[in-house]
């Protein structure tokens, strides 16, 4: 164990040493002309203890000391393995299914809000999946076919009074629209021309959509969205059919989590028929893809028009639920956070994905009072996902070694 | 014709702020063909403490007795907190990935943004933080045109510093070090080249620059804000491959363009949509010259 804490001290030092020198300016100058110490000798001593924790379990880690926890927890995951093979998947689907469809019962008010953002958050997730985990290409504007799904049933339903179900497919079609209009003349580009160039994109739409205002009425939103309306049959006097809102937060959690489960299936069998295959290839050799007698550019624009067709979808149902739209829900932080969703589950891989989405959307709801660092934690955790463990928490079984090309 | 010069005149000092965060963007793409997303943050890094400084130099009572050496130190005190910064973020977020794929790399630098925008907010608050305000009141009227003082110190200061930037790279032995190390990184290790040093040097070079436009750019519009680097760094980024990426001629004129074009395009087109025009012209010069006006300059394998 010490040597092991020898081989790494060193740079720890020198590493919290340029910490407190990062630190210093930023708390300790005042404009008054005072110079202070404490406030940043506070802060830096905390960040101290925490890592210094962090480094202590890595170097026990490293040396072995930890056998005695590490050799009886990894025997039990084996033996929880081996237990859960034992049933088939479908009993763990089913399981699983089966607690989301009771969970508004117990959840209450807060719990089930929360629970459709995650729901919501799920089919963004996974369609970002499709360009970033199965295409291989880095998406930063995402989140603005989210906004074109979103504002398209808003400004349809306000202005023609279309109903939900009508624009659902009408959301779908113009946020595809606006992916091949963004992928159409971005797609040839090397790949990390692409994620600055889509992130220009991403910020283009926001931005018309902040600034025209006879159409969306610019920063102020579009308010008055009227919710999903179904036909229920009632069978009182011979079989009629009768209109209703879903206003009730549960109600509307049943129609998220439909939503879900399709985008779950969706992705699933995409990834698994020719189509996905073909964006396999394309992410880990895109010159082997095109000998090979993929059309990749054809491949990648579907994919870029997949991704936009699930943004645009849960956009739709953003905008039933909350009401409202404004620009301010599209912005680039957005996009990073259903990212940052993609790269911690592991990118390609569908319950990676959930946790990720549940790990990041959920928690920060438990640990309401730290509101103001969650950004700095979803950076912090985009870091150490790659540096640490860059396939995500549940890594995709079908990933290859290589991702792009090597540094010669 | 007096409006056209005084955009003229206000183009060519923003483009000039442009520039200097085009060349970080331009140099560390030349040497590790990665996208440093947290350049942006270096700019707005540099704002701070600019305005820390000057602050507290107000705070003193240095600044009525002696403003210029003030305005000096603030600067160079900004510059090297926002070399020292990006040193430390090279050894932390990208040195580790530089044998992983370029996805990675690329995660790992966004990353790097959005944490150091919210350490800045953390540190310093979601509100703007206000230059002092009473430096450089003054101009010279032309008739209708007008040129403050703050303009004239601004772009002659990013003309000393592209000056010397260009002497170091192309006149000194380091500069030659450099450009060897983005050529061809075996090639320049085996005649005893440190690429490592190279590159952090390269990385606190170009923070340094971005420090530098951070202290302009809150002087000229009055304050600053912790996410106040995303937007130009996706210009300065349009600058830089505009000019073509990993060449440091180009991305002077690249930033020099688009600085033009956002005012002009403010000026003549539409205000709201400034924002735009920048991303126009990335899009545009990557569909139809993605070598950029000067061409590249870099040791990439195309996908």
């Amino acid at each position: 164990m010490i040597h092991e804490f020898k081989k790494v001290w060193k740079q720890y030092t020198i590493g919290m040493l340029w910490l407190l020198g990062l630190l210093w300016p930023m708390l300790g100058i005042h404009p008054d002309g005072t110079l202070t110490f404490q406030k940043t000798v506070t802060v830096w001593s905390y960040l101290l203890a925490g890592s210094l924790v962090c480094l202590m379990i890595y170097v026990m880690k490293a040396s072995g000391s930890l056998r005695f926890i590490s050799t009886p927890l990894s025997r039990t995951t084996e033996g929880l393995k081996s237990a859960t093979a034992a049933f088939p998947s479908w009993v763990w689907i089913m399981i699983v299914l089966g607690f989301a469809l009771i969970y508004p019962q117990f959840a209450g008010r807060y719990g089930t809000d929360v629970a459709i953002n995650v729901l919501l958050y799920i089919c963004l997730g996974l369609g970002l999946n499709v360009v970033v985990g199965l295409a291989g290409m880095l998406d930063l504007g995402y989140i603005a076919f989210y906004g074109v799904g979103a504002y398209t049933y808003a400004l349809f339903n306000v202005t023609y009074g279309l109903a939900f179900w009508v624009c659902l497919p009408l959301s779908a079609f113009f946020a595809c629209i606006a992916g091949c209009i963004v992928g159409y003349p971005t797609l040839r580009m090397r790949g990390d021309y692409l994620a600055i160039v889509t992130l220009g994109f991403g910020e283009i739409i926001r931005i018309i959509l902040n600034n025209w205002m006879s159409l969306t009425n610019g920063p102020n939103g579009i308010l008055g969205i009227s919710p999903i309306g179904i036909y229920i049959p009632i069978f009182e006097n011979g079989l009629t059919f009768e209109h209703f809102w879903v206003k009730k937060l549960e109600f509307f959690y049943y129609f998220a989590l439909g939503l879900a489960i399709f985008a779950v299936i969706a992705v699933r069998r995409l990834n698994f028929s020719r189509v996905g295959r073909a964006w396999e290839s394309i992410r880990e050799d895109e010159t082997a893809a095109e000998l090979m007698g993929v059309n990749t550019f054809i491949y990648k624009l579907l994919a870029y028009a997949m991704g936009a067709i699930f943004a645009g979808v849960a956009g739709a149902f953003f905008a039933a639920r909350m009401k409202f739209v404004s620009p301010e829900s599209f912005t680039f932080l957005e996009s990073a956070m259903v990212l940052c969703m993609v790269v911690l589950g592991g990118m390609g891989s569908i319950p990676g994905i959930i946790l990720g989405v549940i790990a990041l959307i959920a928690l920060p709801e438990v640990f309401r009072e730290l509101q103001s660092y969650r950004m700095l934690v979803f950076g912090a955790t985009m870091i150490i996902m790659m540096l640490f463990r860059p396939s995500g928490l549940i890594p995709a079984k079908r990933m290859g070694t290589r991702s792009e090309e090597k540094e010669s | 014709m007096e409006y056209f010069i005084q955009q003229l005149i206000n183009g060519i000092t923003l483009g000039g702020m442009y520039a200097l965060i085009a060349l970080g963007y331009t140099m560390v793409y030349g040497v590790i063909q990665l996208i440093n997303f947290a350049h942006g943050e270096f700019f707005a890094a540099g704002g701070y403490v600019g305005a820390i400084a000057l602050a507290y130099f107000a705070g003193v009572g240095y600044m009525d007795s002696h403003p210029v050496i003030c305005l000096t130190a603030s600067f160079l005190i900004a510059m090297a907190y926002c070399a020292y910064l990006a040193v430390g973020v090279e050894k932390i977020a990208y040195k580790p990935l530089r044998k992983n794929s370029r996805l990675a790399a690329l995660l790992s630098a966004l990353g790097m943004s959005i944490f150091l925008s919210n350490g800045m907010m953390l540190t310093q608050g979601v509100y703007d933080k206000v230059y002092p305000g009473e430096l450089f009141q003054g101009r010279f009227d032309f008739g209708m045109i007008s040129i403050s003082y703050l303009q004239i110190m601004i772009v002659s200061l990013t003309a000393i510093l592209l000056v010397s930037l260009n002497l170091l790279v192309f006149k000194t032995k380091i500069g030659m070090a450099m450009r060897a190390t983005a050529q061809d990184k075996t090639m320049s290790a085996l005649v005893a080249i440190g690429s490592n040093r190279i590159i952090s040097l390269t990385f606190a070079i170009g923070a340094g620059l971005a420090a530098a436009a951070g202290i302009m750019y809150g002087l000229y519009y009055g304050s600053v804000k912790y996410d106040m680097g995303f937007i130009p760094g996706i210009k300065a980024f349009s600058a830089a491959v505009l000019g073509g990426i990993g060449n440091i001629t180009g991305a002077m004129i690249g930033g020099l363009i688009i600085g033009m074009v956002e005012i002009f395009g403010a000026g003549y087109i539409s205000g709201e949509y400034k924002d735009v025009f920048a991303f126009i012209i990335l899009i545009g010069v990557l569909y139809f010259k993605p070598n950029g006006i000067m061409g590249e300059n870099i040791d990439d394998t195309r996908v």
